[in-house]
């Protein structure tokens, strides 16, 4: 599949991952997001950019613990649970909050 | 998630009414190049796909005798009918057992037997049209490869190797699937299914050292490519990343901990899961398991002990020795590989752990045995360890704990839904469906023995559980590691207690070293 914005198409995977993910932009991801029904709020937006800032140290996104830990260190304790992420992201927060923040899937056994 | 009806839960499994093709749709996404080249393997259907499936059929019947049997020896007798998961939560007839077989089958007897050459209209035997490998594509990809089936064939006929060649055949004509081969490639780059690289597993570990800490107040350790360490373990990488994999793993560090030994995960060799068995390929599957040696020898370790995950042990238990021995250089005096639940009840049989068993009093459990443990290995010494070891682990630490229906459990326990390379987002209707006789069972001791919690020894298991559950109306959280528990009832030297329990070390006391 792809994704169109402002006359630029953007390649993606079968499952919506954008192909190259130089391409990202904010705008981009909120058309991902779009697609996923998720409306970006500033909690999402902290968690997406929480999530860049991990892959560009760590070439992967950051595992569900360390997730939850650096959301309640920024947004308070009654923030920092999987619970919450997964109502920012009901599809987990690990595979489609990766889409949105234009990061490739995790794999495995998750 | 796709429009389809998440079945009905009623008391028994009821054998469905048929639904002709009702699956037929169902098919994971195929590899793309990027993910077939890397294995060896044609990056698109090669032109000439019919001679050369038939041509490597053909040549996996001369290295498995057994495959040849599986084939000829059907008698067609029903007993396996109705005892597919996917057959009993999607109605479509495909996903007999038996009909899966003669999928290909009918293939063999058309190319490999000397009616189905001359005569093929009288024994049932047909080409490999473009339609037949659709349909191969689609039902062995509706296969988790559990082998509950082959309990029931009188002939013990194994659909497993039956959908693993079905799947090998697919892969040498540049047919494979996109989940499996594109991990498999990953572990072979950077050491597991996940593309965890060394820092950010370093990171991970650290972070988890400091909860333990902030939970007990005492620094337990998970060493990370240590040389010289004693034990290396090898566990699935879901159990870095995933709830309530992570539990679990915690739940080793507190016991390695208590048992006062040296340990250490590899970097290199950072998964058990070997998913190379799901597309029965032998050569991925060794490439995948010389890690783990490569590893074991690098590091200097004595002892190999795998973490909770269902296919790795069957892999580890069963085949290690042809795959990647042999291990004398490791000491013998203990076994090679050993489970985290032989690890475990050894030291609990020792009273060499103390508990608080009322850390999960908040919890009425039960066991999911999974499928390759429970079909494929054993634990400990005696026969049926695999089921008595997690359960005697379970008593140990809880006090409420109960069985589901005994058809469902042991050696007749339902797949999870999601096993054999099938736990992936493009197959969610197959797994929800393929849930539907475990949830079954596990809503009648819900129901009526008020059980809040399953446990699961399988990251496959846990990671479907966790994304099925909410579709049947429980809560993601409800299945839980069996190590979990385990680490939360454990009594560590020198912990901070509320003050009820009492703590017999003094604070600060080095662990005693333990014998086994």
């Amino acid at each position: 599949m792809a994704y169109q914005l402002n006359g630029t198409t953007f390649e993606a995977d079968e499952e919506g991952y954008i192909k190259d993910i130089s391409q990202w932009s904010r705008e981009l991801a909120e058309l991902i997001a779009e697609d996923e029904n998720i409306t970006m709020g500033d909690d999402h937006w902290e968690v997406v950019n929480f999530l860049r800032q991990y892959y560009e140290e760590y070439q992967i996104a950051p595992a569900i613990r360390v997730l939850t830990k650096a959301v309640k260190k920024s947004m308070g304790p009654e923030k920092g649970n999987s619970k919450y992420l997964y109502e920012l992201f009901p599809y987990g927060p690990a595979k489609q909050a990766c889409k949105i923040a234009g990061l490739p899937k995790p794999t495995g056994c998750i | 998630m796709g429009d389809y009806k998440v079945p009905e839960l009623s008391e028994f499994t009821e054998i469905p009414a048929l639904q002709d093709g009702s699956m037929s749709h169902s098919s994971p996404f195929v590899a793309g190049p990027e993910y077939q080249e890397p294995l060896g393997f044609p990056g698109e259907l090669v032109e000439d796909w019919h001679d050369k499936a038939i041509g490597r059929f053909g040549d996996l019947l001369t290295k498995s005798r057994a495959l040849r049997v599986y084939l000829d020896s059907c008698v067609r007798c029903g007993a396996c009918t109705d005892k597919c998961h996917y057959f009993l939560g999607t109605g479509d007839p495909k996903n007999m057992p038996v009909a899966r077989q003669d999928l290909m089958r009918k293939v063999y007897r058309r190319h490999f037997t000397f009616a189905g050459k001359w005569l093929p209209w009288l024994v049932g035997a047909e080409d490999l049209t473009e339609e037949v490998l659709d349909d191969w594509y689609s039902y062995f990809h509706q296969c988790s490869q559990c082998r509950r089936c082959s309990v029931y064939c009188p002939y013990g006929i194994d659909t497993a190797e039956i959908s693993m060649a079905a799947r090998d055949i697919m892969d040498h004509i540049g047919k494979g699937q996109k989940y499996c081969n594109e991990i498999i490639a990953k572990v072979h780059t950077v050491g597991n299914n996940l593309g965890l690289k060394g820092p950010a597993l370093a990171n991970t570990l650290e972070g988890l050292e400091e909860d333990i800490e902030d939970e007990t107040g005492v620094k337990v350790r998970l060493p990370l490519d240590e040389k010289g360490a004693d034990i290396l373990l090898v566990t699935p990488s879901a159990d870095f990343f995933a709830e309530p994999h992570v539990d679990g793993l915690m739940g080793y560090a507190k016991v390695f901990h208590q048992a006062g030994v040296s340990w250490t995960i590899s970097s290199y060799a950072s998964e058990a899961a070997n998913f190379a068995m799901f597309i029965g390929s032998y050569e991925q599957m060794r490439e995948v398991a010389l890690r783990i040696r490569k590893a074991a020898l690098d590091l200097g370790v004595k002892r190999l002990v795998f973490g909770e995950c269902g296919h790795a042990w069957r892999v580890a238990y069963s085949f290690l020795n042809t795959l990647a021995g042999p291990w004398d250089f490791l000491d013998q005096n203990y076994p090679i590989p050993q489970h985290i639940c032989e690890f475990t009840n050894d030291l609990i049989e020792q009273g060499a752990l103390k508990f608080d068993k009322s850390a999960n009093d908040h919890m009425t459990l039960t066991f999911h045995d999974s499928c390759n443990v429970a079909r494929a290995t054993r634990m400990g010494n005696k026969p049926g360890g695999q089921f008595e070891i997690p359960r005697a682990i379970a008593r140990a630490v809880c006090n409420n704990f109960v069985d589901m229906a005994p058809e469902t459990i042991r050696e007749g326990t339902y797949c999870c839904g999601g096993g054999g390379g099938l736990l992936t987002d493009d197959l969610m209707e197959l797994r929800v469906k393929g849930a539907k006789p475990r949830m079954d069972a596990l809503n009648q001791v819900v129901q009526n023995d008020g059980v809040t919690h399953m446990i699961a020894i399988c990251a496959i298991c846990k990671s479907q559980f966790s994304k099925v559950f909410p579709e049947y109306g429980m809560e993601m959280d409800q299945v839980v590691s069996l190590h979990q528990l385990v680490g939360n009832a454990i009594i560590l030297d020198g912990q901070e207690t509320d003050g009820e329990i009492n703590d017999e070390t003094e604070d600060g006391a080095a662990p005693a070293e333990t014998e086994e």
